[in-house]
């Protein structure tokens, strides 16, 4: 069974929003994504629906404070409880490919799923006044008119850090499931049993450890020219040699 | 949680509704046994039908507004197998329609006696009214599973959310009930009058020992899960939104707990001491005025409880949404 999902590596992203603008752009203006409505947005109080933002903490006290970037979208949760409680059943989790998506003509606008889904990933459109979020680009990585290589979602091709990888996470070979293997991938809130397809890759600092003897070696090759006998005069040196 | 007027109304109104119409079966029900000897002025049984059907549609009525696509609505039966919301949006219309069944039979007198012994007469009304509260009540735990069943709102995950939605409907449909039997003078008014005292009473104790038990809830989620970063200070320093989103809205009172504090304590005073007071006085004294004030003033105080059941949720998406 395939699982679609995205990792991200949170050593990488930087913050710059760019998933957020290209996320917002192709489900705008594609075919398929029928728009993501915004109030106000020159306003005093700009406000609008988004599949994905990126969020930003501070982890520790000055001085020993880090920054933590943290984008976070629907998370194609293995078991989604947000699923079950749609009385209408437009929302679902295709089985063929394991993304959580909502049918946008059967929703009746009652949020019930948005209080089932403890990560907050669903929003409201005001204009629609039906449930949306994340699609993981369904209407992208299945178009045979694009390039391979473009067949991910918008976000994904958008990030500078490339912070952002796609592909099947049941699938063992996968450069996802590589990621999440070799460098500790995990997921959001473990406690509530909702086994998110989406994982994050941990924040790890490079260190080198640098030692006195590496910079300053006991038996340095080099030092030991300084314990040259001093040169005399009397002696012949190289030159004398040479002629 | 944004507690949203739309699901107050529909859950006190309906809430009052089923209550009012489980009196009035008890009503007939003791009649029928001989519990109070006197018959009782069908009138009342009528006009209470009436009311618990426009409790009913009013419930549904002020339901329509919570959702986005009320034209819609009509498909939100489909997942019953799954859904505690699809289940209540079929069994309310079940019991409302049960329930004026019960009460036509009664207006237009076609209540044939089905089965006779000697000091018993079953009528169809009996047998259907007993399908109607059976629907009552599970239209109670429906209601109450919307909320209960919901994992991660600790605050309502808990049976004592389905036993409280029970007991508070029962009260104040009974108190209403109290109102309706002393308007006819029928001699029902004594048994609902004690239902309704001990319905408010019990549903007192149950409420605070929510209250106990949502005051001391340990949070499973912290701010750690929520972004998987192990450490004790982690703070929020944006939230991707500027004015607010969705999610800000949603899932957030923004009131202060003061104001959350003084609801607290007016609907403990509303919902339940003043009501049981005057239904005491009220009983004691034969004041009519007094019993409907009290039915008036526990629906004033259910609305408040209902408020504050949805502001003191505490929804871990929140933990996203630190800063607002
Ligand atoms: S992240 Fe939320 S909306 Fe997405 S599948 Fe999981 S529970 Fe459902
Ligand atoms: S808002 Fe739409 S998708 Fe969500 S539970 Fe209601 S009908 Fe289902």
């Amino acid at each position: 069974m395939t699982q679609l999902a995205l990792v991200i590596d949170l050593n990488v992203c930087v913050g710059c929003s760019a998933c957020v603008t290209s996320c917002k752009e192709w489900n705008t203006s594609s075919e398929g994504g029928k728009g993501m409505v915004d109030k106000n947005p020159y306003g005093k109080d700009p406000t609008g629906t988004f599949f994905n933002r990126v969020q930003t903490f501070e982890v520790g006290e000055y001085p020993n404070v880090e920054t933590v970037h943290f984008p976070k979208s629907c998370l194609h949760c293995e078991d989604p409880p947000c699923v079950p409680v749609c009385p209408t059943g437009a929302s679902y989790k295709r089985k063929e490919d394991g993304i959580v998506l909502v049918d946008y003509d059967k929703c009746i606008g009652c949020k019930y799923c948005s209080w089932a889904c403890p990560y907050g990933a669903r929003e409201i459109d005001e204009q629609q006044k039906v449930m949306k979020k994340c699609t993981l680009c369904v209407d992208r990585i299945y178009d045979t008119t694009l390039r391979e290589d473009r067949r991910k979602p918008a976000c994904v091709l958008a990030c500078p850090t490339s912070a952002r990888l796609f592909g099947d996470v049941h699938d063992p070979a996968s450069e996802v499931s590589i990621a999440i293997n070799e460098r500790g991938g995990y997921q959001l809130m473990p406690e509530w049993g909702t086994r998110p397809a989406n994982h994050y890759l941990p924040r790890h600092k490079v260190k080198s450890q640098v030692t006195e003897e590496s910079l300053n070696r006991i038996d340095n090759p080099l030092k030991k020219e300084e314990q040259r006998a001093p040169a005399s005069n009397d002696l012949p040196s190289l030159d004398d040699f040479l002629f | 949680m944004h507690p949203a007027f739309s699901v107050i109304f529909l859950t006190t109104l309906i809430g009052a509704g089923q209550g009012l119409f489980l009196a009035l079966y008890t009503g007939q029900v003791y009649n029928t046994f001989g519990v109070v000897g006197e018959p009782v002025p069908v009138d009342m049984y009528i006009t209470g039908t009436v009311i618990v059907t426009l409790l009913m549609g009013l419930g549904l009525f002020a339901s329509f507004f919570h959702l986005g696509r009320p034209e819609r609505a009509w498909r939100s039966a489909t997942k019953w197998r799954t859904s505690w919301l699809a289940r209540e949006v079929i069994v309310l219309p079940a019991f409302a329609g049960a329930a004026v069944i019960w009460g036509a039979l009664q207006y237009f007198g076609l209540d044939p006696v089905l089965v006779t012994t000697d000091a018993l007469q079953i009528k169809l009304s009996l047998v259907i009214g007993f399908g109607a509260g059976v629907l009552a009540l599970l239209l109670y735990i429906c209601t109450g599973m919307i909320y209960a069943a919901i994992k991660f709102i600790q605050e309502w995950a808990s049976p004592l959310t389905i036993i409280n939605y029970i007991l508070l409907g029962l009260a104040s449909g009974f108190s209403l009930a109290v109102a309706l039997a002393a308007y006819y003078g029928s001699p029902l008014v004594d048994a609902y009058a004690l239902w309704a005292l001990v319905f408010t009473l019990i549903g007192f104790l149950t409420r605070m020992l929510a209250l106990r038990r949502n005051g001391r809830i340990k949070r499973k989620s912290t701010a750690c899960t929520a972004i998987g970063v192990r450490h004790p200070k982690i703070t929020q320093i944006s939230q991707g939104a500027m004015g607010g989103s969705f999610n800000t809205r949603e899932f957030f009172h923004h009131k202060t707990p003061q104001f959350l504090h003084t609801i607290k304590v007016f609907f403990l005073i509303m919902a339940f001491v003043v009501p049981f007071t005057l239904l005491v006085i009220g009983w004691s004294n034969h004041l009519f005025v007094l019993l409907v004030a009290a039915a008036l003033v526990q629906y004033v105080g259910l609305l408040a409880e209902r408020w504050f059941f949805f502001a003191q949720a505490n929804h871990p998406q929140n933990l996203y949404y630190q800063a607002t």
